[in-house]
């Protein structure tokens, strides 16, 4: 929560079915919020919630991964489930971070390519069709400028390695994570990438996204934990440097290829 | 042209390819060599095969061992064996290595887990060894589950087929069942990418020492060997392992190996015993000198599973270690699995970040509270690490090419 009361026990990052939705690395962005936090002193901890029990509505961070076929189906009804429990804990300031197969599943629905359709739970206005080709390979974001953003402002362009099918459109009134810069990104020809509401981000960069993006992690400790004190992130910044470089590169040949096919 | 004198002339034009390609780009020059072998002859597997007893062994880690102790295991019962150890394990690396065996024998053939399927029929397999699948490279999507589908469909195919396979290994298991098959329970290792069932897609539940799904009965077969700490119980008999390999791994594809080698009629124990000559496959453990008196192994390791096994290793031991890690095609493109590998294991040793990759790999160090250096060359990194023993582990690609620069009788 926002306000900067002394926290009385630790921040519980919690990551949901590890089992079902940790193809990408999901981990590592639990392991990030939980490391961040105890650098600057403050408490946390990483709390897994097993496939098949109830998700509490105890958590600070609910972080919900990638995942196959038959695993994001165990996930859906599990997270359907519990459905009152996220969105109460949400209501009372918790964070959600939606990658991928995750990030399917806050949305409505998501249909299959033979048109079966998998329920989510509806936390965001956004629905996902299966398409092809999969999207594969580096991607860069520009964020959304937006007051959620909170006091840290809007964090720099975010990178990311992408791996789906998916083709997920957002509602009129929803706002995008950000623009995409390189790579496909939501990939329902309106060119931005991943969802973001007060408290929530979903997207489809993995990478994990918090190492890559230490800015974006900090923004969500800070939407649970207030003012942040300062952390050295020279490493973390490199590698970011790198990523964009690599994504970038690869999303400017890509225009220039498009643009030498346009002209025939 | 009769079908013989193609298949002659298709090996010889496939032996000058391989050649060349050996010299110009130092490639695997079996696999260019069979490319043209298969483009001249198309029944030259068929062909070469015959007088052979051919076995296969496939998995997605250790397939390149488990080959070399059996070949080791049926050497050591009198057989005269062919067998492709370069690891050249495509349809294209099977055919010269068959062009070369030297009359009817054992032909003791790793095969890469997408083209089992398509060996069975054309070698006249005479028994399989399959030991374990696991995501191999992220950016192939959904392979696991495709894999052991296209295994089961091969095995439902061929239900008189024998079989030596892992038990503890859902996907193994789903897909060996319908044939003639031997268990083999090697123990659980990695589990990530079977949390479903193969049969019902129900969370699998697991124990201990065994799978069950609590919905259609699917489960760990009772096996009559099992790898017990460093023994094979075969049958009842006790067996000890004594191998000069490292690793809880390498146990387990000895283990697959004798059993093998007692279904093709070799004595279990004579089997056990020659496995102690292997000291390094292909360049697994291979020892290359720092030039400052020591000398740093090197392990290859090429997924998560195999990652997870060689930390575990190294966890035990007093020992330097160097992550390098590239994301070329080969690795797969995509690194995100560093952040599913448990590298909190190296806690407290001296370790160095290398490779291409080796921004992601000291983010991964760093938030794992592991010492680590950035320093591009896995060779110079081991050199600046402190004490008497330094172990690289590198993943396929920066495995390859201190093979190449280092390794001994390729
Ligand atoms: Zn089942």
């Amino acid at each position: 929560m926002s306000d900067d009361k002394p926290r009385d026990s630790a921040v519980g990052i919690g990551l949901i079915y590890p089992e079902l939705l940790g193809t990408y690395g999901d981990r590592g962005n639990a392991v990030v919020l939980v490391q961040r936090a105890r650098w600057r002193g403050i408490p946390a901890e990483l709390v897994e919630i097993a496939a098949g029990d109830p998700i509490p509505d105890s958590l600070d961070v609910y972080i919900f991964g990638g995942g196959e076929d038959d695993p994001q189906h165990m996930a859906a009804e599990g997270m359907r489930a519990s459905k009152a429990n996220i969105e109460r804990a949400h209501r009372g300031g918790a964070v959600v971070l939606a990658i991928c197969a995750g990030f399917q599943l806050i949305g409505h629905r998501y249909v299959a390519a033979d048109e079966s359709v998998l329920e989510g739970i509806g936390l965001v206005d956004l629905e996902t069709r299966a398409g092809s080709p999969r999207l594969i390979g580096e991607v860069v974001v520009q964020p959304t400028e937006n007051d959620v953003w909170g006091e840290l402002g809007t964090p720099r362009a975010l990178t990311g390695f992408e791996n789906h099918g998916g083709r997920t459109t957002l509602g009129p009134d929803v706002t995008p994570l950000g623009n995409v810069l390189a790579g496909g990104g939501n990939g329902d020809g309106s060119g931005v990438e991943g969802v973001l509401e007060e408290r929530i981000i979903g997207t489809y960069l993995h990478g994990p996204v918090l190492p890559r993006n230490v800015e974006l992690a900090d923004r969500i400790l800070a939407w649970v934990t207030g003012g942040l004190p300062s952390l050295d992130a020279t490493l973390e910044q490199s590698l970011r440097a790198e990523r964009l470089d690599a994504g970038m590169s690869k999303g400017a040949r890509k225009w220039w290829r498009d643009r030498m096919l346009a002209r025939g | 042209m009769s079908a013989s004198m193609r298949t002659k002339l298709g090996v010889a034009a496939g032996r000058s390819a391989g050649w060349l390609s050996r010299t110009i780009t130092r490639g695997q020059g079996a696999t260019i060599s069979g490319r043209v072998i298969n483009a001249i002859a198309p029944d030259a597997l068929q062909e070469l095969a015959e007088g052979q007893r051919v076995t296969l062994v496939s998995a997605t880690n250790g397939k390149t061992t488990t080959t070399r102790f059996l070949a080791t295991a049926l050497a050591a019962g009198g057989r005269t064996v062919t067998t492709n150890s370069t690891g050249a394990n495509l349809a294209s690396g099977i055919a010269p290595t068959l062009a070369k065996a030297k009359g009817p024998g054992e032909a003791v053939l790793e095969v890469d887990e997408r083209v089992l399927p398509r060996m069975v029929d054309p070698l006249g397999v005479e028994l399989l060894v399959l030991g374990n699948l696991s995501r191999d490279q992220l950016d192939r999507y959904g392979e696991v589950h495709a894999l052991s589908e296209t295994w089961r469909e091969t095995t439902e195919a061929h239900p008189e087929l024998a079989v030596i396979a892992n038990a503890s290994d859902p996907h193994v298991v789903w897909a060996a069942t319908p044939a003639k098959v031997t268990w083999v329970a090697l123990g659980l290792g990695w589990r990530s990418d079977a949390a479903t069932c193969p049969q019902c897609g129900a969370l699998l539940q697991w124990s201990v020492d065994r799978f069950d799904c609590p919905s259609c009965g699917f489960g760990q077969p009772d096996a009559p060997n099992i790898l017990d700490g460093t023994d094979l119980v075969l049958d009842g008999t006790r067996i000890a392992l004594s191998i000069a390999l490292p690793g809880s791994w390498n146990r387990a594809n000895a283990a697959l190996a004798v059993a093998a080698a007692a279904h093709l009629g070799v004595d279990p124990s004579v089997a056990a015993e020659s496995l102690d000559a292997v000291t390094s496959v292909a360049g697994r453990y291979m020892s290359v000198p720092l030039g400052d008196g020591r000398n740093a192994r090197v392990l290859l390791a090429k997924n998560p599973a195999g990652w997870t096994e060689v930390l575990q290793f190294l966890h035990h031991r007093d020992t330097a270690v160097v992550i390098a890690v590239n994301a070329r095609v080969a690795d797969g493109k995509d690194p995100s699995w560093l952040w599913d590998v448990p590298y909190e294991l190296l806690r407290g040793k001296k370790t160095a970040a290398t490779g291409e990759r080796r921004l992601d790999v000291a983010v991964r160090l760093r938030y794992a509270d592991v010492d680590y250096e950035i320093e591009p060359d896995p060779i110079m990194a081991a050199r600046a690490l402190p004490g008497d023993e330094v172990h690289i582990v590198a993943s396929y690609t920066q495995f390859s090419a201190l093979y190449r620069k280092h390794g001994h009788g390729r």
